[in-house]
């Protein structure tokens, strides 16, 4: 089933938690809508689940329209941040719920819970009251909970955020499998980029309940549509080297006396612009060959990687470096980048001018995590 | 951090405790230890406080009393008429007043005044709503062609009278514990029980029910015990009689008569004391019921 929303809105007082969003979730898709808190991500999942009904735009499950379908007729699946789990009800009971509300017969609901059970591997533990489990365990018993009704949309809200680092990582392959294995439409919230980025089919970035960009996770790192796509995404985050026009039609940098010159600026004709440049692109270079140079003001090295920040004049840049590099802290150190590595926004509008590479080299975006 | 107790920490214990220890040992200890021998106080000279003979005289003269037999029942079908009432009618409000209205806290604030206010000056307005001439609520039923009560004159409607009266002052109390609960309950579980399909009258039962099943607890348990102990209302309401034909007399309005006015203060023990077993048994029930019920978060 093709979830669509057309300009869908919701506004609570004064404020605009999501404003005018039209898109398409197609069948068996996992869809992640990512943003910092307060971009209208959560909202836009209580609106799709009926619990909040928007003020103007239309939702279609198919062809039928739900916007204004309550939450208990629109037969979707939800898995909340928190789990929600019944306190008093026994795993079974709480995964059974939902077939109690459909008056399915009791022989062949407990049928269906043990294998959704089966399928989330908590089938050992049905007894148990939800304070006697983990939290991944909590999390297993709310998507069995959540799908158990086999419903047309999955929804899940920040539902890796309240456990611990390793097993988010296995949750989340955890979710995706399941999701596959049941073949549901999932709209999937998080505030983490590398959630998103790793289980998702499409991302959805949001910011101020705008939709800022939506696509396959890779090609929304490798080609950011706007200034904020790419101070979002990446860790650590992008290089931003604002570039004024000088008389003798050089770039110099803001806050720097360096000025700057690349093939690739050639069809410029902006008075100023914003360069976007990830850290993982930038390599050391002899002085001469250097795009820029500055002093390295602080190093550290985490695992396999060395990051090290540049002070140019005002600004400092972030770069990623060979670990065998011979650099201290205190040396100077010029960099350089490939030409189509170079990301170009319009400082005005913070729309993307030019740049990004669409082939896609493995971005860099767990390696520093 | 626990210590283990020592001499030295439970003396020092013991100091903080004394002053609240000493007001309840003499005005609460003593006088029920006192009154649990009374009770087998079978002659007994008050003016020389010498006790000729004890035995269970008392009690067995207790059970051919007639007006305690009378008692016993009054106060039975008051439990039975104020206790479910009054927690159905508590729990409805507590939940239309924890639903998103206006002026919620002025709402709050009406229920609770009945609570706060004296029995005897609540029992005065009520003696006047149930006047059976002037009264507002025969002027009410009257719209409806029900002919003059008379309340609080007649035996067959001292009761009821007494039981309405009751229930609307009680009222405020379990409305706050219930409010207490109810917002305890998270939002989150309503939320997830609207996706999994249920309606309204299911997330009541469902979710609401069982979570709020302490306070439930607490709140019958707390009115058993006080519905076991009316007095103060029937004093009021009905001029310091325990309502006409002896029809709103109860276990502690007898009590009373048999310490005070009669002076039989063995008869008066023991009727007591017959009255704390069955609290205790009721309250020993209710214990047994609620770990079945109750779930404790």
């Amino acid at each position: 089933m093709d979830v669509h929303l057309d300009q869908l809105t919701m506004q609570f007082n004064d404020t605009t938690a999501v404003d005018s969003i039209t898109t398409t979730i197609k069948d068996g898709e996992l869809v992640s809508l990512l943003g910092p808190s307060g971009c209208g991500k959560s909202t836009t999942l209580m609106l799709l689940s009926g619990l909040y009904k928007p003020t103007a735009g239309d939702i279609y499950f198919g062809d039928e329209k739900v916007t204004t379908m309550d939450a208990e007729k629109r037969g979707i699946g939800m898995v909340f941040q928190n789990y929600a789990l019944y306190p008093h009800l026994s795993v079974l009971k709480n995964i059974m719920f939902p077939l109690k509300m459909q008056k399915v017969p009791k022989k062949e609901a407990i049928q269906q819970v043990m294998e959704m059970a089966k399928l989330v591997q908590i089938d050992h533990l049905l007894d148990r009251k939800p304070a006697q489990l983990s939290g991944g365990q909590q999390q297993r018993v709310a998507i069995a909970r959540a799908l158990v009704k086999k419903p047309k949309l999955l929804l899940l809200d920040e539902p890796l955020s309240n456990l611990d680092a390793r097993l988010r990582l296995e949750m989340r392959e955890e979710i995706r499998r399941i999701q596959q294995e049941v073949g549901i439409t999932a709209v999937f919230v998080t505030h983490d980029q590398e959630e998103a980025l790793s289980i998702s089919d499409r991302v959805m970035l949001m910011n101020n309940g705008v939709l800022q960009q939506e696509n396959a996770p890779q090609q929304m790192y490798r080609k950011p549509e706007n200034i904020f796509a790419a101070s979002f995404l990446g860790n650590p985050p992008i290089n931003f080297l604002t570039l004024h026009k000088t008389e003798n039609n050089t770039y110099v940098i803001q806050g720097s006396s360096q000025t700057l010159e690349l093939p690739s600026m050639k069809w410029q004709t902006h008075e100023a612009f914003q360069m976007g440049l990830r850290p993982e692109d930038l390599y050391t270079v002899p002085e001469e060959e250097g795009l820029f140079s500055g002093e390295i003001i602080h190093m550290e090295t985490i695992g396999r990687d060395t990051l090290i920040r540049l002070q140019l004049g005002d600004v400092t840049v972030r770069a990623l470096v060979d670990p065998k590099s011979r650099l201290r802290v205190g040396d100077r150190c010029s960099l350089a980048i490939e030409p189509q590595e170079v990301h170009y926004f319009d400082p005005k509008t913070g729309e993307r001018l030019r740049g990004g590479n669409d082939n896609d080299a493995q971005a860099n975006l767990e390696k520093h995590a | 951090m626990m210590l283990k107790p020592t001499w030295k920490s439970t003396l020092k214990a013991l100091l903080y405790l004394l002053p609240a220890l000493l007001i309840l040992v003499t005005f609460n200890i003593y006088p029920i230890v006192k009154s649990f021998l009374m009770s087998f106080y079978t002659n007994y000279d008050f003016f020389k406080n010498i006790i000729n003979e004890r035995g269970f005289s008392n009690f067995i003269e207790l059970f051919q009393d007639p007006n305690f037999i009378q008692a016993l029942q009054n106060t039975v079908i008051f439990v039975i008429g104020v206790v479910p009432i009054s927690i159905i009618l508590s729990l409805a409000i507590a939940i239309l007043l924890n639903s998103k209205i206006k002026f919620s806290g002025l709402f709050r604030t009406i229920y609770f005044l009945p609570f706060v206010t004296s029995v005897v000056a609540v029992a005065i307005v009520w003696s006047w709503i149930f006047h059976s001439d002037y009264g507002l609520l025969n002027y009410f039923l009257g719209w409806f062609g029900v002919d003059p009560i008379d309340w609080l004159t007649d035996p067959t409607f001292a009761m009821p009278a007494l039981i309405i009266l009751s229930i609307w002052k009680g009222l405020g109390f379990n409305i706050i514990i219930f409010l207490a609960g109810l917002q305890s309950v998270n939002e989150q579980y309503y939320l997830a029980a609207k996706v999994d399909g249920a309606s309204a009258w299911h997330r009541f039962k469902s979710v609401t029910l069982p979570l709020l099943s302490p306070t439930m607890f607490f709140v019958s348990i707390i009115s058993i015990i006080n519905a076991f102990k009316v007095f103060d209302e029937i004093f009021a309401l009905f001029n310091g009689k325990p309502g006409p034909a002896n029809s709103a007399l109860t276990v502690v309005y007898y009590v009373y008569q048999k310490f005070y006015e009669e002076w039989e203060f063995g008869l008066a023990s023991a009727a007591a004391f017959v009255l704390f077993i069955i609290v205790f048994l009721f309250t020993i029930i209710q214990l047994i019921i609620g770990r079945k019920f109750v779930h404790y978060q």
